[in-house]
């Protein structure tokens, strides 16, 4: 790494002894965290470590109860966001803080004092480009930011910073929204301002990326620091895993081999649009088959929301959808419930659940209808307790009471809310939506639990995730999609990252490397760059080389039976092995954004 | 909740049970007191005005027969309210409504529909009130239709349509109804009036002079089929699963669009149905003046009730003492002075029942 | 029918909604929905009437109006705001709150007379032909105001630095708090101003353009047409503008159908049956929710949203934004 510590160089960052409680949540306890100029610092931690809440402190959303920090050596106190851009710190956050009709210059100057009274445009689009060339940033300040793809987007918002002058800048989780090609762009960007002096804090829960990208390390993990100002190379990722999650495990699915039974689903040539009317889906065919799981692979955004709404009701498509034999395209909702269709929406506060209604309505929204809740116009709500307080010791959902009201139930709880009302029904397929995204780690395990149990007793799942290590475990096959096609379908049988990892890219099957797994469904009218794959192919060979081998996936203690304990970085004595180490590590490289994807919150 | 004053928000984990009464009643008494401050800058003496007031509504039991008058179209007109506002539908158009159903019921007798001579009694009011809670359902069905089919603003559509219905029933009154060029319809037969307390005063004979009719009646029935339906209905739980989480709704197989409709309309009917009980137990005649803003007063019922039908009863009848006392009061805006600064305070009120408030000292702000 | 005099008390008409319907705009382009404005024209209408009336000057009654409709305006503000209440709730306690409060400080202003803004001709734009007369000639000077305000806002909410934070804090106001912009100051900011132009509105009634005060005839549902006009000028003053004028002339034109035995070379109905004039009265009423469904269903064409935090009570979050 290029960035070298000199004994007499002042911090650009300093920040001591930084506490900061949540009612109920101990957020950021003693926390120490310093930063020089001139480097990319990786501040790394699972979901809720407390990451994101010790760095909107150093931006000035919050108010540490104690603690103090200094910038470039000196003592600040901020009340607001703008005093902390006044001393030169910006944030990245990882949902863009963009307005969407208005222009890239027009974002970057809200909330300045330059322009007096009258906005001229002209002039500071140019002073945007030329800041932009300065950093090798691509863009046209004159675009609306709906114009704009994401990583365009997340370029204006580094614009953003740059312009206000920051020389200190903070990144939270920057590549969880990117196509590996952007992740590439993006990291050479961040290395070219650190090489101008900018200090760079890099928050991540992505061990490979930390590795490639970051000069220092600190760890937090529940609100203390495990690692503070580490050099990277000082460790392995199994070390750093244990700094992260408290020990090392993998993960430990039992998956029974079974044969897949006769259809259940089928989509035929299946189109729909998105909700600014462009193609989202084009000409999609899937099949589907009892006791079997189908995984559907894709960066975001590539029409993987709008397959779940279609087949669930929600949108309108062309084509057909025959869910056992009955066509349940374009059909409301309520049809395809009644046929035995399971749905486990990705939003579950604002689809999935009534906020302000109690556990027990939450439970009944798709069998008020049915007996013994339902008598004839009436709703026996003694019944519908009965059943809830069942589901709610069934499936361990951690509440006072029926009567909770569901937004008082933690991520977790709520999920397992959800999932016991669907799973609950008998159903013949259930589409699930990042089933276990934002979760804890424990919660995770035991979501996926359910779902391969249901696998088992010859239920129909397609599962849509951005975790490519929750579907290579969990799926019999994987469907890759792009730009609203499904470019191919992949056998666990011949399940290879490598070309996963093309296809969502999009690039086609047939142009794959040799060795070609059976495929399906070949995707129309998608092209692809032969030059660009082998380029891609030579990237995994040099990260092969680079990087250590035999990696294990980390879940925390208590969701490990004593007697299935494995051996630290050693394959799983279980039925099906997901030593994922070798494929993980590329998979990291080309995928990253995607792997355990999930929600500071 | 962070905000720019001394104060900090906490959210209430678990509110207790009496605390939503607590506010709405403390809300009532503080629109009294400001209401009170209002009136004694304009000169009146607050306290001689506020004793008038309650003699002129409580005073006796001929007072309070006036006040289960004007209770009789609020209590029906809060139900349909709440049944609408519990969807998160804002039907204001209850006064338009009304008058349509006004006009239905009084065209059983203008048209005339049926022979009045020979049919019976019951059979003409039975007429009436059907006819009046369909002219209610269909005028409700306009903004219902439009906000399920094409999600226009009901607020506004359901406002303009209670100017139009204003000036249909002017229309009638002024034109093909009006008696001897009045502005108002020949008065009803008597088979074609609601039954009223007095008609009974020759077996009671302390019912003489009480003009309180039958349509009370219907007010208390309609609260308990409406409390049925919120609180023991599978369409109730629909409606409070929609009112809560629309997209839940929808996700749960739930017809929104249908059952937006629907809950316009049965708004609507019972807001029909109040029109029909103020011409055919009250005024006796369809005339342009047959409503003191009961439509809105509607509204403030249903909400200062926070929805729950049998709390109508008991606001409706507090809000019909106010109607009652008001008509003999100088300036005559001091009853709509009342509700809407009470309808104000209730809706300020409700941030006491999701947060706690709590004064702490500016630099311990974020300290919580 | 005299043409020019229906298009010339049309604009007249119409500054009236104009007003109000720009106030509106800029409040909900900070993301608050002010359903009020009928209670606060009325506020505003008897505000300016009385001060104009007991001081003899104008100026002091429209100054009155101004401030009376901010000050109502503030109530909503600490209510949605603050307090997060339901905006569609608070809308309408606030015009039953106006509406009440007109009716008691106005009580016995009914029948007064006050002196009202004074009219001027614009030399030479009032000798275009037909133009001239129309726009230009014997207006009071309110409906000029009006002619400013159009390209004023409009360059106000899109070429200005004041007029960019309020757009972010109505799109987005998380991105906007992020960058130091006041959401809360903002947003009572833009309340208040809408609350002024609201009783601006009402004062140009009472005081300009039909003088007197009548009760709550006064304003009579034109401050919910205004709100209407909001949603069908897809919140930009030149539609908003356009369709306060277009209302006027229609208006006007209604009350004429009246007057003329004939009409198109048949005979008039409303002459001969005077109660057909409760319909042509209908007309404003039916052609807001006309207007409302064509410009709602036009804005899902091009797909013009209203603000997208409108409405939307805004809170930081206890954890992360």
């Amino acid at each position: 790494m290029t960035f070298k510590e000199t004994p007499d160089a002042v911090p650009a960052v300093e920040m001591q002894d930084i506490t900061l409680r949540f009612p109920g949540v101990l957020a950021n306890d003693h926390v120490n965290f310093t930063m020089y100029p001139g480097e990319i610092h990786a501040l790394l931690g699972e979901n809720g470590a407390g990451k994101s809440t010790l760095m909107n402190v150093l931006t000035g959303l919050y108010k540490p109860q104690s603690g103090e920090i200094r910038i470039h050596g000196k003592k600040v106190s901020f009340n607001s966001p703008k005093d902390a851009i006044a001393n030169g710190i910006g944030m990245v956050h990882q949902h863009f803080m963009l307005v969407e009709n208005q222009t890239v210059t027009e974002n970057i100057l809200i909330g300045l004092d330059t322009p007096r009274f009258a906005l001229n445009l002209k002039k500071y689009d140019q002073e945007v480009s030329d800041l932009a060339d300065q950093f090798g940033i691509h863009i046209d300040p004159t675009a609306k930011i709906w114009q704009l793809s994401v990583g365009e987007q997340q370029r204006v918002e580094i614009l953003k910073i740059l312009y206000r002058g920051a020389d200190i800048l903070i990144m939270d989780e920057p590549t969880a929204v990117l196509a590996p090609q952007e992740a590439d762009e993006l990291i050479a960007t961040l290395k070219g301002m650190a090489a101008q002096g900018k200090a760079i804090a890099f928050i991540s829960h992505k061990l490979a990326e930390v590795k490639q990208v970051a000069d220092k390390l600190t760890v937090l993990r529940r609100g203390r620091v495990t690692a503070e100002r580490m050099d990277l190379h000082d460790f392995t990722r199994e070390s750093l895993a244990s700094l992260m999650v408290g020990r090392e495990v993998i993960f430990n699915l039992h998956k029974c081999d079974q044969d897949p039974g006769r259809e259940v689903l089928r989509l035929e040539d299946v189109s729909a649009l998105n909700n600014k009317n462009l193609p989202a889906l084009r000409n999609v065919d899937l099949a589907l088959h009892e006791g079997e799981i189908l995984g559907i692979a894709g960066v975001a955004g590539n029409g993987q929301s709008e397959l779940v709404e279609v087949i669930t009701g929600l949108r309108p498509c062309t084509g057909n959808i025959w869910l056992e034999g009955k066509n349940i395209a374009n059909k409301p909702p309520a049809f395809s419930i009644s046929q035995g269709l399971a749905h486990i929406p990705e939003d579950r506060i604002g689809v999935g659940s009534a906020p302000n209604l109690s556990l027990t309505s939450n439970i009944i929204m798709k069998r008020y209808d049915q007996e013994p809740i339902s008598h004839n116009w009436q709703l026996d709500y003694v019944a519908a307790d009965t059943l809830a307080g069942g589901l709610k010791d069934e499936y361990d959902i951690q509440a006072p009471s029926v009567q909770t009201q569901a937004r008082k139930l933690s991520g977790g709880n709520l999920q397992k809310l959800i999932l016991a009302r669907e799973l609950s029904s008998t159903p013949r397929l259930i589409v699930a939506m990042q089933p276990t995204r934002g979760l804890d780690v424990g919660a995770i395990e035991s979501v996926q639990q359910l779902l391969l149990r249901q696998r088992e007793q010859g239920c129909a799942i397609l599962l849509v995730s951005e975790d490519l290590d929750e579907l290579l475990a969990l799926s019999d096959r994987i469907a890759v999609m792009y730009e609203g096609h499904v470019v191919g379908t992949i056998c666990s049988a011949d399940f290879d990252i490598t070309k996963i990892g093309l296809m969502m890219t999009g690039t086609l099957p047939q142009d794959l490397p040799p060795e070609v797994p059976e495929l399906k469904s070949p995707a129309p009218g998608s092209v692809s760059d032969f030059d660009s794959v082998l380029d891609h192919v030579k990237d995994f060979e040099q990260i092969e080389q680079a990087s250590p081998a035999g990696q294990p996936v980390v879940i925390p203690e208590e969701e490990i039976p004593p007697s299935e304990e494995p051996s630290r970085g050693g394959s799983s004595p279980s039925a099906q092995d997901l030593n994922l180490s070798e494929k993980e590590r590329v998979l990291r490289k080309v995928l990253g954004e995607n792997y355990n994807k999930g929600d500071e919150a | 909740m962070k905000i720019p004053y001394p104060v900090f928000l906490k959210r209430h984990e678990d509110p207790p049970k009496w605390l939503p009464a607590v506010t709405s009643i403390g809300a009532v008494i503080l629109a009294f007191i400001i209401s009170g401050i209002v009136l004694a800058a304009t000169g009146a003496n607050p306290f001689t005005v506020y004793s008038y007031f309650f003699k002129a509504s409580f005073g006796s039991w001929g007072a309070f027969s006036d006040v289960i008058v004007k209770a009789t179209p609020l209590l029906l007109i809060g139900l349909g309210c709440a049944l609408a506002f519990k969807m998160r539908l804002w039907n204001i158009g209850a006064e338009g409504q009304f008058f349509i159903g006004a006009f239905m019921a009084s065209a059983v007798v203008m048209v005339p529909l049926v022979n009045l001579d020979t049919t019976p009694r019951w059979a003409i009011i039975s007429l009436m009130m059907l006819l009046g809670m369909v002219g209610g359902a269909l005028y409700g069905f306009i903004p219902g239709f439009l906000k399920a089919k094409l999600n226009i603003n009901e607020v506004i559509i359901t406002l303009m349509l209670n100017y139009i219905a204003v000036l249909w029933n002017n229309y009638w009154i002024f034109g093909k109804w009006s008696e001897a060029g009045f502005q108002m319809t020949k008065t009803f037969p008597r088979s074609a009036w609601l039954p009223r307390l007095a008609d009974y005063a020759a077996e009671v004979p302390a019912f003489a002079g009480m003009t309180a009719h039958f349509g009370i009646l219907f007010g208390l029935i309609a609260a308990v089929i409406i409390y049925q339906i919120l609180y023991r209905s599978k369409w109730g739980y629909k409606i409070t699963l929609i009112g809560d989480n629309p997209k839940a709704a929808r996700y749960a197989g739930i017809n929104i669009a249908r059952n937006t409709i629907l809950v316009f309309m049965v708004s609507g009917a019972l807001a029909g149905l109040a029109g029909m009980t103020e011409v055919s137990g009250v005024v006796h005649r369809l005339q342009e003046r047959i409503s003191t803003s009961y439509g809105f007063s509607g509204v403030i019922v249903a909400w200062l009730a926070k929805l729950n039908p049998f709390a109508v009863i008991v606001v409706s009848v507090l809000f019909g003492a106010l109607l009652v006392a008001s008509r003999e009061i100088q300036p005559s805006g001091i009853s709509f002075l009342i509700q809407g600064i009470t309808l104000f305070l209730v809706i300020s009120s409700d941030v006491l029942l999701k947060y706690e408030i709590k004064w702490v000292r500016p630099a311990q702000e974020t300290a919580q | 029918m005299n043409w020019i005099e229906i298009f010339r008390s049309g604009i007249s008409t119409g500054t009236v909604l104009l007003i109000a319907a720009i106030g509106e705009i800029l409040t909900e382009r900070s993301g608050i929905q002010n359903l009020g404005v009928e209670g606060m024209m009325l506020v505003g209408a008897m505000a300016g009437f009385k001060v104009a009336f007991q001081t003899g000057n104008v100026w002091l009654g429209l100054l009155a109006a101004i401030a009376a409709g901010g000050l109502l305006s503030l109530a909503h503000a600490l209510v949605v705001i603050h307090f997060q209440a339901d905006q569609t709730v608070s809308g309408l306690s606030l015009t039953f709150l106006g509406t009440g409060l007109a009716l008691v400080l106005g009580d016995g202003l009914t029948g007064q007379t006050a002196p009202v803004i004074p009219s001027a001709t614009i030399p030479l734009l009032s000798q275009i032909p037909y133009l001239g007369p129309v726009a230009f000639a014997n207006h009071n000077l309110l409906v000029y105001l009006g002619y400013l305000l159009m390209p004023l806002t409009w360059y106000y909410i899109n070429k200005t630095r004041p007029g960019l934070h309020l757009r972010a804090v109505g799109e987005n106001p998380a991105a906007a708090d992020t960058l130091g912009v006041n959401i809360y100051r903002t947003r009572y900011l833009y309340t208040f101003i809408g609350g002024c132009f609201a009783g601006l509105a009402g004062a140009a009634i009472s005081v300009a353009i039909a003088p007197g005060w009548y009760s709550n005839l006064t304003v009579n549902g034109q401050g919910w047409i205004a709100v209407a006009l909001v949603i069908f000028a897809h919140w930009n003053p030149w539609r908003a503008a356009l369709g306060g004028y277009l209302f006027g002339v229609l208006r006007r034109f209604t009350l004429d159908l009246q007057g003329p035995r004939l009409l198109f070379g048949l005979a008039n109905p409303f002459f001969f049956n005077t109660n057909l004039v409760f319909f042509l009265q209908m007309a404003p009423y039916l052609l807001t929710i006309i207007a409302l469904i064509w410009g709602s269903s036009a804005a899902r064409r091009k797909r013009i949203g209203s603000p997208a935090a409108l409405g939307v009570p805004y809170q930081r979050g206890e954890r992360g934004l």
